[in-house]
């Protein structure tokens, strides 16, 4: 009797240890990061690290602002394309497509959300950048193809997966009741669709976009074989870009030599997390609100 | 009318997405079907098999295996405990809604950061980059994946169940045994082969961490290869015979990830058999 109560006791006491390291370990990465930064963060100013646009390690000037900006950039064509698309495939399958097909797209889709990054990125090395090299000469812009728009496209079908899936949940978890109500009243399918459905399932779709914004965010390898990788603020969507997580990925780990360098390329890591950080706390305080109205 | 043109814009919508993402599958195995052959699969990297000699690829598949391998293990013995902590069993509303959120933002952490983060950890302790290096940074990666999937599980085993249970006179422990984990046991493993789909395709956490190699790897403290960079270094390569290796490479991966999601997916329904509900 003694052992089973003593069993217990341990088995409790390890789970919620084991519980507590793992959130620690959140903060411990935020924390070692910070300080893995702070040298630069003590040299220069903090505005002048983010708004500055020369990048020379070597001369000591760390103006981070082309890969603020190819980051942004990149993620927001991303969101553009993808975002209108998979809304209006998940409402296309949720509302209009027989069953058993909604659920084979479901799956496959899922399926999707699940392959490696730089697999999206070889079919970028393959179709897209060959037809961004294709658009860019059809405007008349001597382009490589290795660009802004190409970084972006991949970024969007990555996301895809992730957005549709969730929105489709989150459509599927509306009572048929409430459609059947707004029906009855006499409107038209669409009509339900834009005034009843998208409408309480405004926060679902949110936090989807804000799940696919973070993935598109962090991506680095599918997005460093596609984008040009060069330093400079573009100045068209066929110009390369440089985001943040291509510029920790190809210099990281070289640079040991130059403390600073080292340095920055920590702090550029520093702000993915925090960023990526800031919107999942969005998301989820979102998602929350939407459990607490138990829709 | 108005409802006519949005019919019209969603099937367009979705018929675009559904051909974008069949033609990945599809120019991945098209270009990938004619490099891949026997030694592929088979044979580590012969010398000036970089030039377009002969050789395979059998240290990266081999290399990405033992990565995934070992970070599955060690990530089901942390995350099992952690989700099973989630529990209100265990642990009060207030600090298991933290954890979970705290979770998430893991979740959503680029893997390149846990790489960097990795890296840092490895240089502390005198690692280099190696096979260990690699397991322990794809275990961060792979453990609030399982976490949170493996909870999703875990919370739907109905109270009542476990009230049952209790009132027989079982301690939280045994409970937790012969009922929860039983009642959960399909989803387990879904999220376990979810991670483990997740560990063997990440590359930029494992850039700086585990190294590349030629060499199947004898110890824990050797670098290894692995296949999504694989596929990363032969297609930044010039030679068009290295490309086509690249891109058997990634037929590889998307044939090993796809399988395990399958795979997972029909054990989840085969186990649910025995679910009271």
């Amino acid at each position: 009797m003694a052992s089973r109560r003593l069993k217990d006791l341990l088995s409790s006491i390890s789970i919620r240890f084991t519980l507590i390291a793992i959130n620690s370990i959140a903060f411990l990465m935020a924390l070692v990061l910070l300080l893995k930064s702070w040298p630069i963060l003590k040299n220069y100013n903090i505005a002048e690290l983010l708004l500055n646009a020369k990048w020379h390690p070597i001369k000591g000037e760390f103006g981070f602002f082309p890969f603020i900006i190819g980051t942004i950039e990149v993620t927001a064509i991303a969101m553009v394309l993808s975002v209108p698309v998979c809304i209006l495939s998940a409402v296309y399958l949720s509302e209009f497509a027989k069953k058993r097909f909604r659920e084979i797209v479901h799956l496959t889709v899922d399926i999707l959300a699940g392959i490696p990054s730089v697999i999206y990125g070889l079919f970028g090395v393959i179709t897209v950048v060959p037809f961004a090299r294709a658009l860019g000469s059809f405007f008349g812009v001597k382009a490589t193809g290795y660009s802004l728009l190409s970084g972006g496209i991949i970024l969007a079908i990555m996301v895809c997966p992730v957005i549709i899936s969730v929105t489709l949940e989150v459509l599927r978890a509306i009572p048929q009741q409430a459609r059947e109500c707004s029906l009855a009243l006499g409107t038209t399918r669409w009509e339900t669709i834009r005034y009843v459905l998208l409408k309480n399932a405004r926060r679902g779709i949110i936090a989807a976009i804000v799940l696919g914004f973070a993935r598109a965010f962090g991506e680095t390898i599918a997005v460093m074989m596609v984008v040009g990788n060069v330093p400079i603020i573009p100045a068209s969507f066929f110009d390369p870009a440089y985001p943040l997580p291509a510029l920790i990925a190809n210099n990281y780990g070289e640079m040991m030599s130059l403390p600073l360098y080292d340095s920055a390329l920590l702090f550029a890591a520093f702000i993915l997390m925090c960023v990526v950080g800031i919107f999942s706390i969005l998301a989820n305080m979102t998602l929350l609100k939407i459990e607490r109205r138990g829709i | 009318m108005e409802e006519k043109i949005f019919k019209g814009l969603m099937l367009l919508s979705l018929i675009l997405v559904l051909v974008i993402l069949a033609g990945i599958i599809a120019v991945v195995v098209m270009k990938g079907t004619p490099a891949l052959n026997l030694s592929m699969i088979i044979e580590t990297p012969k010398g000036g098999y970089y030039l377009g000699k002969e050789g395979g690829i059998a240290n990266a598949i081999v290399g990405s295996i033992y990565l995934a391998f070992g970070a599955s293990i060690i990530s089901i013995l942390i995350s099992l405990p952690v989700a099973l902590a989630l529990q209100k069993d265990y642990t009060n509303r207030h600090l298991a809604n933290l954890s979970r959120l705290i979770l998430d933002i893991l979740w959503g952490t680029p893997s390149i950061v846990y790489g960097a983060f990795g890296f840092i950890i490895m240089v502390y302790f005198g690692l280099r980059a190696s096979l260990l290096g690699g397991i322990i940074v794809l275990t961060l990666l792979m453990i609030p994946i399982m976490v949170r999937s493996m909870e999703e599980v875990i919370s739907m085993v109905p109270q009542e169940l476990k009230e049952v249970s209790y009132a027989l006179g079982t301690t939280k422990l045994e409970t937790t045994i012969a009922v929860v984990l039983k009642q959960a046991l399909p989803g387990i493993i879904t999220a376990i082969l979810l991670a483990f789909g997740r560990g063997i395709g990440d590359a930029a956490s494992i850039l700086f961490t585990a190294g590349y190699t030629d060499y199947i790897p004898k110890s824990i403290f050797d670098p290894v290869a692995s296949l999504p960079l694989a596929v990363f270094f032969q297609i930044s390569t010039p030679a068009p015979e290295v490309q086509a290796r690249a891109y058997a490479s990634a037929l590889i991966l998307l044939f090993i990830v796809i399988l395990v999601s399958v795979f997972s997916r029909l054990l989840g329904r085969r186990f649910s058999k025995h679910i009271v509900r």
